[in-house]
């Protein structure tokens, strides 16, 4: 794979990252798309926007989130100094709640009355949820109906909210299938609505827009570790489900080619077609849900089924940068199963009494099997994106509890 | 765009103005509820008086779609029927109708089979036109230029919330004739014409010559007869696959034939 090629900064006028993005919807979404794209450039140069979103993410979200040393990991593993980004800190408990605060801002200011969004592990949906009651929208998540029982939690805190969850039927009853009936929702109620797309997917402008929403974890991250240790870290880790949190973290250091950068997919219970989330170990270029990305997918160009322990890893597609990031050799792509993840959450909750989401886990299950091998001076940070309270029920299916 | 080649298309529509007729376009899944049954299908539908066939390739995540075609899609898929499989059955399906035959597909099927055998194969096969319905005009350069090549028509979709700037763009990149949503939404019945179906048609007629095709939500011949007023032609899918749901097993392809007998009324023609 070629290497040191000059890194994506930006999408080109058509919403590509190098090959990778665009737009692929239906006629009807068009409009709204270019809209949005419109008001967010707008918004993005205007200093009363900025000002407001800066001030909800300081006060309300609670930002910035502290940058960790994990002694006793550290130290347990043997290895390089371990790092956490504490985004389970953040307000709703994970980092999507950056996105919906830049979002929900937008869509007030596109004169939109109704938020939709799509959930997979719910830490999305009660995010959106959260900024519709905070901004006085009206909201509605779909969720899948496998998801709304494995993370039943995240469903009450949306219905606490103010917000009507929808269960959805087809397919794997996951997040695929959540987005799809977000999309029919959207193209049937267009005028009014905003869809609230969680991750850095779907047609342009979301991929870079939901990127610039989150990329404070890096500019938050750099800045951290240079007071914590005056010099940059040596490598970065972030599970990749869309791509959010990962993106949000590695995008501020991507100039920085000294510092490697880890994404952690879903390696599910196998690498079979079906039983794992592994866009990069076992998928292929194509469309789903507005982009043209690594998906899995038959020969015959039908999306695959996933499997992950995790339901927000759970999804066949992945964000078109990423899918640059890969192509160009600057981010590492690796997988981590559903044991490991259930394993590095245990060893995370017992040397550093913090419970992580499984999601997160998947990245600290990589951390776990590099950190011994790298030396005592290394420096590791891992995005610690959401926090695990959603997953008790999972660890007790899974006869941990 | 006219690139001077008569298509089946072209001709068909020719032949419509000429009698002072408007058209009737049937939409069916492809493989629903077997791949076997669908060449008796078709040619029930040209019997009951359709003029043009859309042909829906099953896709796992039909997005655009309502219920109704978001069933067919299952059971056409749980079938095994794939573009691959509708592309051999194809020829078989041609030699049994004459009506021109539209592929209406997602984008992501037609990808992976890859755009130039896509093209030949549906081309060869006797297809006569493609829609791909997640395919925006900005997209679409090197999937024009290859349909184009083989001679296929290239059909795209126009809708209420399509601005005049996106309709010229649409208009520019269409053939055959361009497919109007009545309405935003999904595709499935509605009892009422949208109220921006009539201003949608005035608005594109001011970009194109081409036929005007009207679709999504009509189910009844009062219904056609309404959005024929202005357009050339109605579409109507939902409510035929629910009637092939609901009826085939139990009373064959005579009771669609019958049903397209009755949605055909509303075009003022009866059937040949």
């Amino acid at each position: 794979m070629p290497k040191e090629q000059p890194a994506v900064t930006a999408p080109d006028a058509r919403g590509r990252f190098g090959e990778f993005g665009g737009r692929y919807v239906p006629e009807t979404l068009m409009h709204a798309i270019e809209e949005l794209e419109q008001a967010y450039e707008e918004a993005r140069q205007d200093p009363s926007f900025q000002s407001e979103f800066q001030y909800l993410l300081h006060y309300f979200a609670g930002r910035p989130t502290p940058l960790y040393h994990a002694r006793r990991l550290s130290e347990h593993l043997g290895g390089a100094q371990i790092y956490l980004k504490r985004e389970d800190l953040l307000h709703t408990g994970a980092h999507k709640i950056n996105n919906c605060l830049g979002q929900g801002l937008l869509a007030v200011r596109m004169g939109k009355t109704r938020l939709i969004a799509e959930t997979g592990a719910g830490q999305h949906g009660v995010a959106t949820a959260t900024v519709a009651a905070l901004l006085g929208l009206q909201c509605r998540v779909y969720m899948g109906d496998e998801d709304m029982a494995r993370q039943s939690p995240n469903v009450f805190r949306m219905r606490l909210l103010g917000t009507e969850v929808v269960g959805v039927s087809s397919g794997a009853k996951t997040l695929k299938d959540a987005i799809n009936e977000g999309m029919r929702d959207w193209v049937t109620n267009v005028e009014n609505t905003h869809y609230l797309m969680g991750s850095v997917l779907g047609p342009h402008p979301y991929p870079m827009m939901v990127r610039e929403f989150q990329r404070v974890i890096g500019q938050e991250a750099r800045r951290q570790i240079l007071e914590a240790t005056g010099k940059l870290p040596d490598c970065l880790f972030a599970c990749v489900g869309g791509g959010s949190n990962s993106i949000g973290l590695f995008y501020d250091f991507i100039p920085d080619q000294e510092v490697k950068m880890v994404g952690v997919e879903a390696g599910g219970r196998s690498l079979h077609l079906g039983d794992h989330a592994a866009r990069f170990a076992g998928g292929s270029p194509g469309v789903l849900h507005g982009t043209y990305t690594y998906i899995l997918q038959t020969a015959d160009g039908l999306i695959s089924n996933t499997h992950s322990v995790s339901a927000g890893l759970d999804y066949p597609a992945v964000g078109p940068e990423h899918a640059a990031l890969y192509r160009q050799g600057r981010v590492e792509y690796t997988y981590a199963n559903d044991e490991e993840a259930l394993e590095a959450a245990q060893i995370l909750a017992r040397m550093e009494g913090i419970i992580p989401a499984l999601e997160s886990s998947h990245a600290l299950a990589e951390v776990i099997k590099r950190a011994p091998q790298a030396g005592r001076k290394k420096v590791f940070i891992v995005n610690l994106s959401g926090r695990g309270d959603k997953d008790l029920g999972i660890f007790q299916s899974a006869g941990i509890l | 765009m006219d690139t001077g080649v008569t298509s089946r298309i072209g001709s068909k529509f020719r032949e419509l103005g000429e009698q002072k007729a408007k058209g009737l376009i049937i939409y069916v899944t492809a493989g629903d509820p077997a791949l076997e049954a669908t060449g008796e299908l078709l040619e029930a539908i040209e019997r009951g008086g359709a003029d043009i066939i859309e042909l829906g390739v099953p896709f796992s995540d039909p997005l655009a779609d309502g219920p109704i075609i978001q069933r067919a899609s299952e059971r056409a898929l749980q079938g095994g029927t794939t573009l691959r499989k509708v592309m051999q059955a194809l020829p078989g399906w041609r030699k049994r109708v004459s009506v021109p035959l539209v592929l209406f597909s997602y984008y992501n099927p037609i990808l992976q089979y890859g755009l130039e055998n896509f093209a030949r194969d549906a081309s060869e096969a006797g297809a006569d036109g493609v829609l791909a319905v997640d395919l925006t005009p900005e997209e679409s350069e090197s999937y024009v230029q290859t349909l184009r090549k083989w001679n296929l028509d290239t059909i795209f979709l126009a809708s209420p919330t399509s601005t005049d700037e996106r309709l010229e763009r649409v208009a520019s990149v269409s053939t055959g004739f361009l497919y109007l949503i009545s309405r935003t939404g999904v595709t499935g019945e509605r009892k009422e014409i949208a109220a921006n179906t009539r201003p949608l048609i005035q608005r594109t007629r001011k970009f194109t010559r081409l036929p005007l095709a009207v679709g999504f939500g009509l189910s009844t011949p009062q219904q056609i007869h309404a959005v024929e007023e202005l357009a050339d032609a109605a579409v109507v899918g939902s409510a035929v696959v629910r009637a092939i749901e609901e009826r085939f097993s139990a009373e064959g392809a005579a009771a669609i034939e019958k049903y397209i007998r009755w949605l055909k009324q509303g075009t003022g023609s009866s059937p040949a």
